[in-house]
């Protein structure tokens, strides 16, 4: 299941990433980068995995004194906890600076910011 | 073939469908929303690699909350272009 | 031509990220950091049931507090660059049953919220997520009335006096405990309570005070400068 896992992440990143790298209007480049995102999040659960293991939660039926052997790793998943809450904080900050540009030019399309280029 | 498997392969499968009706949909507003069903189903994927907080957090916030930022954006954009429609016919 | 060249980026990027899956066989026991975190001695000082609420708060506080002051900054900055417009809007009405509905709903939604982050060191759950639970109740009521007048003032002082709990807790841990940001300055209790594990409760419950109040105020920034339809 974890080889599944990985595999979907993998493919869900290039998915973003070609999403970032060939789209033209913004708010679709920003999708990508959420895509991009959620893919990475699965392949460190998915690292974070031990087989036919338990969630990281001690009570009845995750004895104390066994727990070494009955629960998958915890830390890649307290990782991804904060990960994501800053991942909200990131999109929201893109998409003010999309809603800026398109009060600059009224448009969103990425071909028509050239004011960069040489 | 377990049954944990071929659970995690469907939705493996709609997850990637999903991805890319979030990039390839015409209509913005559909693709808004197929990328919060990719975190939906991403969060069912946490439940089964045995991460509940994580699948809490994405169903809260990577589902929920952004896909509404995203909506207020759209609708804020539409808005502004549809005034200068109005604007240029007068 | 263009996209054969991305074609080809995102080919190595692939070609990059194979020997993480090659290598990868599954993993049949846990490392060594984690067997340590597992061990009964150790989850004893600690004594929070749910593992992971440990290593967020107490083992890896330092990295809590970075996350939540790059969410303060998102937060500020959107405030900062949206400016707000004090018009009279006409918005569409809501139906009745939408309002009345939502008037029922938004008490449960915060009761729930509060429930996930106060029991945060035993069920799944914490400060993130009941602090996410308590933005979507706030963008709940948001919708439904619109014209409510949104006590942002208030948000932003629950804001602050959270984070300046959650600091001062830190501190005090780093002057009688053992470290910055040590659990153990108040009782460990029994293991398994609501009111054990030190003062894991006490800071994931400003946690999410801290977190859903700066959700509530991203949102409410987002929705005044909706305009009109």
């Amino acid at each position: 299941m974890e080889y599944v896992a990985l595999t979907v992440g993998f493919i869900v990143i290039m998915a973003g990433l070609w999403a970032i790298m060939t789209r033209k209007n913004i708010i679709r480049i920003i999708i990508g980068f959420s895509i991009f995102d959620t893919g990475l999040h699965i392949v460190m659960v998915a690292l974070a995995y031990v087989k036919g293991r338990t969630a990281p939660i001690l009570d009845n039926t995750v004895a104390l004194d066994d727990a070494v052997n009955l629960i998958v790793d915890p830390v890649p998943q307290a990782l991804v906890l904060t990960a994501i809450v800053i991942g909200l904080g990131v999109t929201a900050l893109m998409l003010i600076f999309a809603m800026k540009l398109h009060r600059e030019k009224k448009t969103l399309d990425i071909r028509s910011f050239k004011d960069l280029k040489w | 073939m377990s049954y944990l498997l071929i659970i995690s392969i469907l939705l493996g499968i709609i997850m990637l469908a999903m991805a890319g009706i979030a990039i390839y949909h015409k209509s913005q507003v559909v693709a808004i929303i197929a990328a919060g069903a990719l975190g939906l189903f991403a969060s069912v994927m946490y439940l089964l690699l045995s991460a509940p907080d994580v699948a809490m957090t994405e169903a809260a916030i990577g589902s929920g909350l952004s896909t509404i930022i995203f909506f207020y954006v759209l609708n804020r954009i539409r808005t502004t272009d549809e005034k200068e429609e109005q604007q240029l016919k007068k | 031509m263009k996209n054969i060249f991305i074609i080809i980026i995102i080919a190595a990027f692939g070609v990059m990220l194979y020997p993480l899956f090659e290598d990868f066989s599954g993993n049949d026991e846990l490392s060594e950091l984690a067997s340590f975190y597992a061990q009964k001695e150790n989850v004893e000082k600690v004594n929070s049931a749910n593992l992971v609420t440990a290593v967020v708060v107490t083992y890896r506080g330092l990295d809590t507090l970075g996350e939540v002051t790059i969410l303060f900054l998102a937060a500020a900055i959107i405030a900062f660059s949206l400016r707000k417009h004090s018009v009279e809007r006409d918005l569409r009405r809501n139906s009745e049953i939408f309002k009345t509905a939502s008037k029922v709903l938004i008490p449960i939604i915060m009761m729930v919220g509060v429930y996930i982050f106060m029991n945060g060191h035993l069920s799944p759950g914490g400060g993130f997520q009941g602090g996410a639970v308590l933005a979507s109740a706030v963008i709940l009521m948001l919708l439904a009335f619109p014209n409510i007048p949104f006590n942002s003032k208030l948000f932003a002082y629950t804001e602050s006096i959270s984070g300046l709990v959650f600091v001062g807790l830190a501190a005090i841990g780093a002057l009688i405990g053992s470290g910055y940001l040590d659990n153990a300055i108040l009782p460990l209790g029994t293991f398994g309570e609501l009111l054990s594990a030190g003062a894991i409760p006490v800071i994931y419950s400003f946690v999410g005070l801290k977190v859903g109040a700066e959700l509530s105020n991203i949102l409410n920034e987002f929705q005044s400068v909706q305009s009109d339809n």
